[in-house]
């Protein structure tokens, strides 16, 4: 990578801010770096206190984390965020349309736009979603959409989460934090709002209640438990939309119901969002051996009395091999040209692609096509001749199973650190809500970022820290 | 409300409650041991009975002594009811329940924990002791306050302060029953060195020195002692006073759901022996036998409202 192509997101080159961080810069400069610390300081405590915690998996003794929480805010113009939401609106319209498509005619297969095997061989695949009709037509009712940037005006898409997307409960604490912390900013620079999220959830949940719901939706979130390392998110989320946070064990099929155990007998749900994978789902359809999900339930959904959200079987339409199809997939829906872009990247199941990746590991990023979280990944820059060495027996033994990028040059971002501030890679997580009454994307989102320096990985799970995000209203 | 959220308030409480319980009864020993240089390993011996642990105690250890019936009662991870371990389990039960509470309950409880893991990190040194279960008191307290202050009083609060009565009411009846001989007026010598040591200790476990000498004045009876454990609902840990909140939150419960129990049954059952019975009867079926009695009656109570409220199934 090389650095006198980074963009800095904060400063321009020649050290001035840039438009959209002109009050924050004046803000900060005049700020006496010890009340900062201290601020920081007090930040984490009021992240302690809250329990935004999270478990690494693998690792018991490492008890509850923290994700580090930077509070120099990331800053978006008015017109930087008009653009992006419209490519990521049509994005999910797309993703929307490719999985009503997969789980019926795949006419997208016949046109011969997307090869058959992508689909067949697709472990997210379920054929048990074939001819089923979720409620409303909605597949993904949340998704998250990973943006990178590298210049001014160019974004790229690196990853579309379609399953569970997770991180919203840390675009909303963060939020809080810094408007309790640093009020003042707030009424220096107009901030669009992200406060609503909880409840245009349970609007856009409860939108697409099932057939058999009778009155008001009874919207609950499934859980896999305390021990899950989102379990404060899935907590969050139900104490703000004043949904029961339910897990398998609280729940049973009564009368052609999915219903919950209260302290009054079993109680119908009508719609649930849950924060399983679809694996664990039902033991009886899925992974017989799965305890976090309800025996039975997928009968229930599929003859329309329960909205299981997002629907099962979506991670059809957000692999990495899959990726790599969006701008057709895009172009395929909507009849339009993709408004933002792929990363370009090589399916290391095509073999002349398999033979331009093992020429150039070293300047590759390689990534699981299934992987998630930063793991099982290989930065080729960053990597040692031995990683090296084992990556590429491994890409040559199942080579279906990767796909390569090149190492882009993240934009920056500052982080307050011990000497002030110092420029950080950073990506983006913003979060879409769709229902039959539309999309809705909350200005800004979850920004991840790499406290290492020069790091590029972003992830909580390995040493990666928040920031909030401000989009600005228009001026 | 989901029966498991019912039964994660009803949890959370109890053990908030041992919590405070274990603290009062750690600062009676150590009291009794500062002050009288006789008879300490028999008090501390009553004091691991009272909190109902001697038995897994003398699985890990030799003998008895003050000290390691301190870090017992306080810290040790081996012992289930020990401080540590209520607030943790507490602290569980708080996160499994954490929609059902407000950000202020909630953060009581996890403030506590942290306090707590940090103050009790290590063995706790003699001359740190007070302060240390003032920490506890003073965090359990933080904890109850939160509740009452911000709480909607609905089923969540019935669940909440279920559980904190028939844990406190099980503690302070399991108190006297450990106490027993010491309150029966025809053995006791009135007045006795002794008598005057054990009746202080169990005062003082119950947080009742103050209250009682304002009822009682200066003189100190068996008769009296026992009547106010037992039966004077103006004090807050008595039998007669859990009752009494026992059969408010149960009749809560009853007009909110509109269906009667099992529970309200057995509930009532025990409220009417408290109100009918005099100290006097209580002798006369002998008070050992009227605590074992009222033990097995309580535990059961806790079971039915278990299993009426569907905490597990």
């Amino acid at each position: 990578m090389r650095s006198d192509s980074l963009f800095d997101e904060m400063y321009e080159p020649d050290g001035s801010p840039r438009a959209a961080y002109a009050d924050f810069a004046r803000w900060f400069e005049a700020e006496d770096p010890k009340r900062l610390r201290a601020k920081a300081r007090e930040a984490e405590d009021a992240f302690r206190l809250t329990g935004i915690t999270f478990n690494v998996y693998g690792d018991p003794d490492a008890g509850e984390r923290l994700i580090p929480f930077d509070i120099v805010p990331r800053i978006i113009a008015a017109r930087e965020w008009a653009k992006l939401s419209k490519g990521i609106e049509q994005r999910v319209r797309a993703l929307n349309a490719f999985l009503h498509d997969i789980y019926h005619r795949q006419e997208i297969v016949r046109a011969g736009v997307l090869p058959y095997q992508m689909i067949a061989r697709n472990e997210a695949f379920l054929p048990q979603m074939v001819g089923v009709d979720p409620p409303g037509d909605i597949y993904t009712h949340i998704v998250g959409i990973d943006l990178v940037r590298t210049g001014p005006e160019q974004f790229y898409v690196l990853e579309d989460n379609a399953r569970t997307p997770s991180g919203v409960s840390y675009m909303l604490e963060n939020r809080e934090t810094m408007l309790a912390m640093f009020p003042e900013l707030f009424t220096d620079n107009r901030v669009q709002r992200v406060s609503n999220y909880p409840r245009n959830l349970h609007a856009s949940l409860s939108a697409c209640a099932p057939p058999a719901c009778d009155g008001v939706p009874t919207v609950a979130v499934l859980t896999p438990g305390i021990h899950n390392s989102a379990y404060y998110e899935h907590s969050f989320l139900a104490d703000q939309m004043s949904a029961e946070l339910v897990e398998g064990h609280d729940l049973r099929v009564v009368d052609g119901r999915v219903a919950m155990r209260t302290t009054r007998g079993y109680q119908p749900i009508d719609v649930l969002y849950r924060r399983v994978d679809d694996d664990y789902l039902d033991p009886l359809t899925f992974n017989p051996d799965s305890m976090l999900g309800v025996p039975g339930i997928f009968d229930i959904y599929r003859a329309g009395g329960i909205t299981i959200a997002n629907a099962p079987g979506t991670g059809v339409s957000d692999d990495k091999a899959i990726y790599s199809y969006m701008p057709e997939i895009v172009r395929f829906y909507t009849g339009e040209n993709a408004l933002l872009e792929n990363v370009p990247t090589w399916r290391c199941s095509d073999p002349d692609a398999l033979a331009h990746v093992l020429a150039n590991l070293e300047d590759l990023v390689v990534k699981e096509v299934h992987g998630s979280g930063g793991y099982g990944m290989l930065i080729g820059p960053a990597a040692s001749k031995k990683d090296l060495k084992a990556f590429r027996a491994k890409l040559e033994a199942k080579s279906g199973n990767y796909i390569a990028q090149p190492t882009l040059s993240l934009s920056t971002v500052p982080i307050f650190a011990n000497k002030g501030l110092a420029p950080r890679h950073v990506d983006l997580r913003p979060f879409v809500l769709v229902s039959p009454n539309g999309i809705d994307i909350t200005p800004g989102g979850l920004t991840r970022v790499a406290l290492k320096k020069g790091s590029l990985v972003v992830n909580s799970s390995q040493g990666g820290g928040t920031k909030d995000t401000w989009v600005l209203e228009e001026e | 409300m989901l029966g498991k959220t019912a039964g994660g308030l009803y949890w959370m409480f109890r053990y908030m409650e041992r919590t405070e319980n274990l603290a009062r009864l750690v600062e009676t020993g150590e009291r009794i041991a500062l002050t009288r240089g006789d008879g300490t390993d028999s008090e501390w011996k009553s004091i691991l009975s009272t909190a109902g642990v001697r038995s897994a105690y003398m699985e890990h250890h030799d003998e008895i002594t003050g000290d390691a019936v301190i870090d017992w009662l306080l810290r040790s991870p081996d012992n289930p009811s020990s401080v540590m371990s209520c607030v943790e389990a507490a602290r569980m039960n708080a996160r499994t329940v954490r929609t059902a509470l407000t950000r202020e309950v909630w953060e009581a409880v996890n403030e506590c924990w942290m306090v707590l893991c940090d103050t009790l990190a290590r063995k706790v040194p003699t001359r740190d002791l007070p302060q240390v279960l003032s920490t506890i008191r003073a965090r359990s307290a933080f904890v109850r306050g939160a509740l009452h202050g911000t709480m909607l009083r609905d089923e969540m609060y019935d669940f909440a302060r279920l559980g904190t009565f028939i844990e406190r009411a099980d503690a302070t009846a399991r108190l006297l029953d450990v106490k027993y001989f010491v309150l029966l007026p025809s053995i006791a010598g009135v007045g006795s060195r002794l008598d005057n040591a054990q009746w202080e200790m169990i005062l003082r476990a119950v947080s009742a020195e103050g209250p009682f000498r304002q009822v009682h004045g200066n003189t100190r009876g068996a008769r009296e002692i026992a009547q106010f454990l037992i039966l004077d609902g103006r004090m807050p840990r008595s039998l007669a006073f859990c009752y009494t909140k026992i059969g408010d939150n149960l009749e809560y419960l009853l007009r909110d759901h509109g269906i009667r129990k099992p529970c309200h049954d057995l509930s009532d059952e025990i409220c009417d022996r408290l109100r009918e019975m005099s100290i006097e009867d209580i002798f006369e079926e002998g008070l050992h036998q009227f605590l074992q009695d009222f033990l097995k009656r309580n535990a059961a109570l806790g079971h039915q409202i278990e299993q009426d409220f569907r905490f597990y199934r």
